[in-house]
């Protein structure tokens, strides 16, 4: 080996805790890069390889009834490669011992052969024989919330009518890897659920026999998605067609993929702040330590060492301390992200995970490190390419020094002159001292975000159950009725009070923007189903005019006063334009509330409700009246969202447990990386001076003063812009976060910043304790023969 | 001025001092058995060439290190007893300690540099008179950077005979430094332990300075081979090197 990497070597060694600490914080910026990239690309590639192999569906629509024989005109129409027509229809489902009310969607599955599109990937038993009246097929994910396999039977309500079916295979679909109820928004494996039965038999169940309600199309290829939705909805219209939609109005495509934007917006914040923080900690310590080497620099020099060698063998240096930390980042990045993997398998049901990790992100990654490395230790080692080596050699003379700002204001006069050191070490290096304190407040800022999350979902929840949705049982209409349900059900035995609603699919759309959703036409007045404000006061729908979602009012571009059209999707399909009457304050979903007679009017209809809410005396009288319910065959489904909240809740704390360790650990070392690191150099720096103290008759105790003194100040310092960091990385997180399925609203208490601090001061209190060891081994004569 | 002997209080009195550092394998003796005394108020300079023991000598009186085997006593007190603790009050109110490459704080100036010990001393002058007494008392608020060489050794006497230590230790004091400006930092350390009787011990390696000095110890090979008493102290300004 060469005498020059020998000294490499060596001083690795010699600087081997703080290059650890360093190492470590790009270890964690490559981990997290390599954890949510991998993340990403694995689901994607999972995602594209699922759909292609289940042969996932490009439109579609639903409509009321249509004859089987529209199935030629529907494949002749341009632009459709293939065509698959279905019965889809939502049923009431009893399950043994479980008393809360469960529903589920059935699909029907062709007599014979698979499915054109949308294929099930079958995980156990068979499907269902053709023709067979009494098989069903279980999704996964609902089969494992009750423990259901091939050979149970189950008992459901289909179209009024109770039938017993036997459980023969559990199967997972391309179009309900994110499974939810219609109209919710977080899953609930538990009350509801997804199932198939043969066309002919659930036909037959529903009165639909040659008849379907659903369609799905495969796009040709070169052909307009947006020209073939226009086709088929002209065709569907006299069917009852609601309007045809793409996969990015698909509900589980549509979240799946607003889950990998998210994962691609945190691919960017952690690992950009973890490689910042990175930098700053190599320019200090490469700095410091070619101070230090000042004079080897220049013997290198004098000795015909080009200024290229010389510099590169720093950098060599750099490199090795960043390589080091890459490695471990891919090791553990690689490791989380199969973690991870599995908790994403609780949200979404792929039948498997393609598990990828290309060579090239580990490249990116090792070369983004790289990038970051060198571009925070240019300066120094500019410093060392541009030394001459005979004023090197000379002595360097003492450091200039000024009153500190804080002294011209005079109020000096009574500090110690340990003190007036502190201060006046800060003030003659403002940059870097600010560099440090920046460091600690990054710290402090992930810490933030680490107990953020918590705080958020229980903020969310709070509002969702006890300010908006306040009922006790949701129920849902078959079909549109008459108001005189509302005295039905408030008839019931232990219904303290009834609200009824009419909801309506429709397309909003605001100058060349659009969405599809529902509009929810609420009861003036209503105390259970509720809607808020900004502030999260309830507001009354206007008699005239719509509220719609905050969020939708951002993705159509439109306030308070401005014209929407509104485009019904279903019965007489009328269309009319609205005026914005509010916004509403809302954490998951969008849509458009009215006032409920308002909305029959739009509809030209009378007063007609789509279901309504109840609120009960006592909860322990829940199962009979759903029981009660469920036997009227004019309710489609009875939920309690309640306990379906409660149970994503948990899945959702579970899942961020993991988030929050990780970011609690990542931010222990990083703010222990910085303190440590800023404390070690200011050591270095100082140890002659603080052993000159020493022989001069200071104690341990007054120099360490003047040292962890220092430490104090910046930490201190650091702990306010920290806060105000935090915030900021909390606001971007929830800002990256928001999509059409929720927003996370930025609920930072008094307990995230307590955690952070204490977090940093416990990193500055074990860096002052190591230092504090240091100081007490100080070698007093060896410092002060040595010139500096 | 001719020391009278036993009339004078002994300040140091140090028997078969030895002091053996390992390093690594191999074992050094930089003190091999000194026996010595010296006195309230003498003026010593102690000459060897590098290695001969006298900074580990100087370290030692200064409670600086500590020796391997013998025993030295200070006004009666054993400091070969003495803990840590005791080592740096004993530092604190007794000793001044001044080094060839001066280790003043940069970030002070000249008279805070001085206050830095007199806030920690029992009975120090003011920071003011300690920096008149070595010629300086025009540059008191003068950082380190803006002093020449000459003025930073001389602030460093200040702050070394600041706290009236009964001994000033000298390592080197004009080793960095020009004739010229040696000279009136070696007046300045004449000058303390004329007018506050001071006992002041320099090591150098240069003998000339010897010669302003009322005794002159001469070390090789960590033993002291001879112990000179100068007829007469010539002034510093007649030195010449």
């Amino acid at each position: 080996m060469r005498a020059l990497d020998r000294k490499l070597l060596r001083d690795l060694w010699h600087m081997r805790g703080q290059l650890t600490a360093i190492a470590l914080v790009i270890l964690c910026g490559v981990a997290t890069y390599v954890m949510f990239i991998a993340i990403h690309q694995s689901l994607r590639a999972t995602q594209d390889d699922y759909y292609r192999q289940y042969r996932f569906a490009d439109v579609f629509v639903t409509l009321k009834r249509a004859p089987e024989t529209l199935r030629e005109r529907i494949a002749a129409l341009p632009g459709v490669a293939a065509v698959e027509t279905r019965v889809v229809a939502g049923v009431t489902i009893d399950i043994d011992g479980f008393p809360d009310p469960v529903t589920g969607t059935v699909v029907s599955l062709p007599d014979e052969g698979a499915p054109a599109l949308n294929a099930l990937f079958l995980r156990q038993g068979r499907m269902v024989d053709p023709y067979a009246s009494d098989e069903i097929v279980v999704g996964a994910a609902f089969a494992e919330a009750h423990g259901l396999a091939p050979g149970d039977t189950l008992r459901m309500v289909i179209n009024g009518r109770r039938t017993v079916l036997t459980i023969v295979g559990l199967a997972l679909s391309p179009e309900f890897i994110y499974e939810i109820r219609p109209g919710s928004i977080f899953p609930d494996y538990q009350r509801y659920g997804v199932m198939w039965m043969g066309r002919e038999a659930f036909g037959r169940a529903l009165d639909m026999d040659g008849a379907f309600n659903s369609v799905m199309l495969r796009l040709a290829p070169g052909a307009g998605e947006r020209e073939l939705i226009d086709r088929i909805d002209r065709l569907l219209e006299p069917y009852g067609g609601q309007g045809a939609y793409g996969r990015e109005d698909q509900r589980s495509h549509r979240f799946l993929t607003e889950e990998l934007a998210g994962l691609e917006t945190m691919s960017r914040i952690f690992p950009a702040i973890f490689l910042g923080v990175a930098m700053f900690l190599l320019n200090v310590v490469v700095n410091r330590l070619i101070g230090t080497q000042r004079i080897q620099v220049a013997t290198l020099k004098a000795f015909g060492y080009g200024d290229a060698a010389v510099t590169w063998h720093y950098l060599k240096l750099v490199f090795v301390i960043v390589l080091l930390g890459a490695a471990g980042g891919l090791a553990l990045g690689a490791w989380f992200a199969r973690f991870m993997a599995d908790i994403y398998q609780g949200f979404f049901h792929f039948p498997y995970l393609t598990f990828t990790m290309s060579p090239r992100l580990g490249v990116e990654a090792v070369a983004a490190s790289l990038a970051a490395a060198t571009l925070g230790t240019v300066a120094a080692l500019r410093k060392v390419a541009r030394l001459q080596p005979a004023a090197a050699l000379q002595p360097e003379p003492p450091p200039r020094y000024r009153r500190s700002a804080v002294e011209r204001f005079g109020i000096m006069g009574r500090l110690s002159q340990p003190s007036r050191m502190i201060l006046r070490h800060l003030s003659r290096h403002p940059v870097k001292s600010a560099i440090t304190v920046l460091g600690i407040a990054a710290a402090a800022s992930i810490t933030m975000s680490a107990r953020f999350q918590g705080a958020t979902v229980d903020h969310m929840m709070n509002v969702q159950f006890q300010l908006a949705q306040r009922e006790d049982i949701a129920v849902t209409f078959v079909e549109p009725t008459s108001l005189r349900a509302r005295h039905e059900l408030a008839a019931l035995d232990g219904v303290r009070a009834v609200e009824v609603q009419r909801s309506v699919p429709v397309r909003i759309r605001a100058g060349h923007r659009s969405h599809r959703t529902a509009i929810v036409g609420l009861e003036p007045g209503g105390e259970i189903q509720r809607v808020l404000d900004a502030e999260l006061r309830p507001i009354t729908p206007p008699e005239e005019g719509i509220l719609l979602t905050d969020y939708l009012g951002t993705i159509l571009g439109v306030g308070p006063g401005d014209m929407v059209l509104v485009e019904v999707l279903e019965g007489a399909r009328p269309e009319r334009e609205l005026v914005v009457a509010g916004l509403v304050r809302e954490y998951a979903g969008l849509s458009g509330y009215m006032e409920r007679n308002a909305l029959n009017r739009f509809m030209r209809e009378g007063p007609a409700i789509s279901g309504a809410w109840l609120a009960v005396d006592d909860s322990a009288g829940l199962p009979r009246i759903y029981r009660k319910l469920k036997d009227s065959p004019r309710i489609a489904g009875v939920t309690l969202r309640k306990e379906g909240m409660r149970g994503y809740e948990q899945m959702m704390q579970e899942s961020m447990l993991f988030y929050t360790f990780v970011a609690s650990l990542f931010s222990i070392i990083i703010a222990f990386g910085v303190v440590y690191n800023s404390a070690r150099i200011a050591l270095t720096e100082r140890s002659r001076e603080l052993a000159s103290l020493r022989v001069l008759g200071f104690t341990r105790g007054e120099i360490s003063y003047i040292l962890l003194g220092e430490l104090a100040v910046l930490t201190l310092l650091a702990l306010p812009l920290g806060a105000a960091a935090g915030w900021l990385l909390c606001w971007a997180i929830a800002r990256g976060l928001q999509s059409e399925l929720y927003r996370v609203p930025l609920i930072l208490n008094a307990d995230a910043y307590a955690f952070a601090a204490a977090t940093i001061l416990v990193a500055a209190a074990a860096s002052g304790f190591i230092l504090r060891r240091r100081l007490d081994r100080l070698d007093l004569i060896a410092v002060l023969k040595t010139r500096d | 001025m001719e020391a009278g002997g036993a009339a004078r209080k002994v300040v140091f009195r140090a028997e078969g001092l030895t002091k053996i550092y390992r390093m690594g394998e191999i074992e050094v003796s930089a003190l091999a058995g000194i026996d010595l005394q010296l006195f309230e108020g003498e003026f010593v300079v102690m000459l060897g060439p590098s290695g001969s023991g006298k900074s580990t000598l100087l370290n030692i009186l200064g409670g600086l290190d500590r020796p391997s085997g013998g025993r030295i006593h200070y006004c009666e007190r054993e400091l070969t007893e003495f803990d840590d603790a005791a080592l740096t009050r004993y530092r604190r109110e007794h000793v001044g300690f001044v080094f060839q490459f001066y280790n003043l704080i940069p970030s002070l100036t000249a008279r805070e540099n001085v206050a830095l010990v007199t806030e920690i001393a029992s009975h120090p002058m003011a920071p003011e008179d300690a920096l008149a007494l070595v010629g300086l008392e025009d540059r008191l608020h003068h950082f380190p950077a803006q002093l020449s060489g000459g003025e930073q050794q001389r602030v460093a006497i200040a702050r070394a005979v600041a706290k009236r230590p009964a001994v000033l230790l000298c390592d080197e004091p004009t080793g960095a430094l020009d004739v010229g400006t040696g000279i009136r930092v070696l007046e300045a350390l004449a000058r303390t332990n004329e007018e506050l009787g001071t006992t002041v011990v320099i090591i150098t390696h240069n003998a000339v300075i010897g010669g302003m000095a009322d005794r002159v110890l001469h070390l090789s090979d960590g033993r002291i081979q001879r112990d000179e008493r100068n007829a007469r102290r010539v002034a510093a300004a007649e030195l010449r090197w």
